[in-house]
């Protein structure tokens, strides 16, 4: 078996396509089952909140997919980086990564761009389904494809964060169950928040999910609690601070490296 | 020519454990090297420091001349390690696993090669099989093809016939032996002394983070296998290790 001079180029192809085949593999269980659980969400929600008029125009069904779809992507943007780091982690296989030559930014954009797609793959899934009850409106589709996309980048990201810092399931389910379920259900996916009381509206605005799917609903009637270029800015801002913090962790090796 | 692995007062603190301690070494190219030593002597620590995987508090380590901090690329490149954990990825076949691990190197249109390396290391029949299905031994195989998967001219081997039956390790070590003579750089840990004594031409051992020893194997054994003294039989490595270990050499 003799060598002979090789052409290198990035590892990062591959380790994206690694982890697109990966959710595509299980794709019942990382796809189809949370696509199923935004249905249930709409049936539940739709049937007993009906009737209500949202924006002064619109039907409750109508304002709850955009909702829907979005909180199906970021939450499946998270559960992809995160799975699949704390399982590597766990059975060891992580190291097959560390030993290749991959900077950080080709291990971050790699791991981010899968759950990016897979968020969108699933957001799309919701779309098309939830569609067939209230065919919505797509006002201004760049502003829907903009937020989906810093959405799930961002979801993607603390996901890498999340899945790196745990050492265990357990920890992980803990940082999904106490701090992103929550501030994504509590982000306006089921409400407009001037319904709220003054003060949760101001708590609300610190909410960064807010932004996130006020935006991306905007995409879609022509209409949002505040104005889609503020929440630009603001998801703009949330994802270069979350983009950071892990690039540093990959950076320094946090937990990966000792 | 630069050695294929340089290590130059490398050390290395897990709190207030000294896995190393100011350790120094040269491996030159083509050399079918041995790292010995008892359990925590700090031999994965150092294999560790040379992958990248873990770094050292002082000192430095080269592959093949590249520092594998400031140059990691190049010094990844020229390293294939096949780690201690039988450890694989549980959604994929072996092939993929072996594509996979070709482009993280940035190997575009390798399948000749992985072909090549699936054929001797009797995985053919199993190149469609799902990971998990396949047995430590088998397992153990394609952990030893992922590090060759990027040609690497140096190959560092953590025992790797630890679990293994008696048929594959005597593949393994011809296979192993076959990719010395063609001039890969082998370094090997191993508990089972036979096995380092038939193959390495020069031993290192390794206690509490230190070298104790270094030198080539027939040096070794005609140095520190005579403290044995009790002429009964022929020395072997075994004798020479504890030796070694337990402070009696001479």
């Amino acid at each position: 078996m003799k060598t002979s001079p090789l052409k290198y180029g990035s590892g990062f192809p591959a380790l994206l396509r690694k982890e697109v085949k990966r959710f595509y593999k299980v794709g019942f269980q990382t796809v189809a089952a949370p696509v199923l659980t935004a249905i249930l969400y709409l049936m539940i929600f739709g049937h007993v909140l009906d009737g209500r008029e949202m924006y002064g125009r619109l039907s409750y069904t109508a304002f709850l997919i955009p909702g829907l779809v979005m909180m199906s992507l970021l939450q499946n943007a998270f559960a992809n980086t995160s799975s699949s780091l704390i399982q590597s982690k766990v059975t060891g296989n992580l190291v097959f990564v560390l030993l290749a030559p991959l900077s950080h930014f080709e291990f971050y954009a790699a791991y981010v761009l899968a759950a990016v797609f897979r968020g969108i793959m699933v957001g799309l899934g919701v779309f098309l389904i939830t569609a067939w009850y209230s065919p919505p409106a797509l006002e201004y589709p760049l502003w829907i494809l903009a937020f989906a996309f810093l959405g799930a980048a961002i979801l993607g990201s603390l996901g890498l964060i999340a899945g790196i810092w745990a050492d265990k399931y357990d920890q992980l389910a803990a940082f999904q169950n106490f701090l992103i379920m929550p501030a994504t259900m509590l982000s306006g996916v089921f409400y407009s928040i001037h319904s709220l009381p003054p003060a949760w509206q101001v708590v609300s605005h610190f909410n960064p999910f807010f932004y996130m799917i006020d935006g991306f609903r905007y995409g879609f009637f022509g209409v949002s609690d505040i104005s889609p270029w503020n929440s630009l800015a603001i998801v703009l801002c949330f994802l270069a601070v979350v983009s950071a913090v892990a690039l540093r962790m990959l950076q320094t090796g946090y937990k990966l490296r000792h | 020519m630069s050695a294929a692995i340089s290590i130059k007062k490398i050390s290395k603190n897990y709190g207030a454990l000294q896995a190393l301690e100011e350790v120094s070494l040269e491996i030159q190219q083509g050399e079918f090297f041995g790292l010995l030593g008892p359990n925590g002597a700090g031999k994965t620590t150092l294999i560790s420091i040379l992958a990248g995987l873990v770094v050292a508090d002082q000192g430095h380590a080269l592959i093949m001349g590249a520092n594998v901090q400031s140059h990691f690329r190049d010094a990844r490149r020229a390293l294939g390690v096949v780690p201690q954990e039988l450890v694989f990825d549980p959604f994929f076949t072996v092939r993929e696993t072996l594509q996979f691990q070709s482009g993280y190197f940035g190997i575009r249109n390798n399948d000749a090669w992985i072909d090549e390396i699936i054929a001797n290391l009797d995985l053919t029949s199993k190149a469609d099989s799902n990971m998990r299905s396949l047995s430590g031994g088998m397992k153990r195989r394609v952990l030893v093809a992922q590090a060759l998967v990027h040609r690497p001219p140096v190959i560092i081997l953590d025992e790797p016939t630890a679990g293994v039956d008696v048929e594959l390790r005597q593949s393994l070590w011809q296979f192993i032996s076959r990719l010395n003579q063609d001039g890969h750089t082998i370094v090997l840990t191993t508990h089972y002394l036979e096995e380092a004594e038939a193959l390495c031409q020069r031993i290192a051992m390794l206690k509490q983070g230190n070298i104790v020893a270094l030198d080539t194997t027939a040096n070794l054994l005609s140095r520190y296998g005579s403290a044995k003294k009790d002429g009964e039989g022929k020395t072997d490595l075994e004798d020479v290790f504890v030796n070694i270990m337990s402070g009696n050499a001479l």
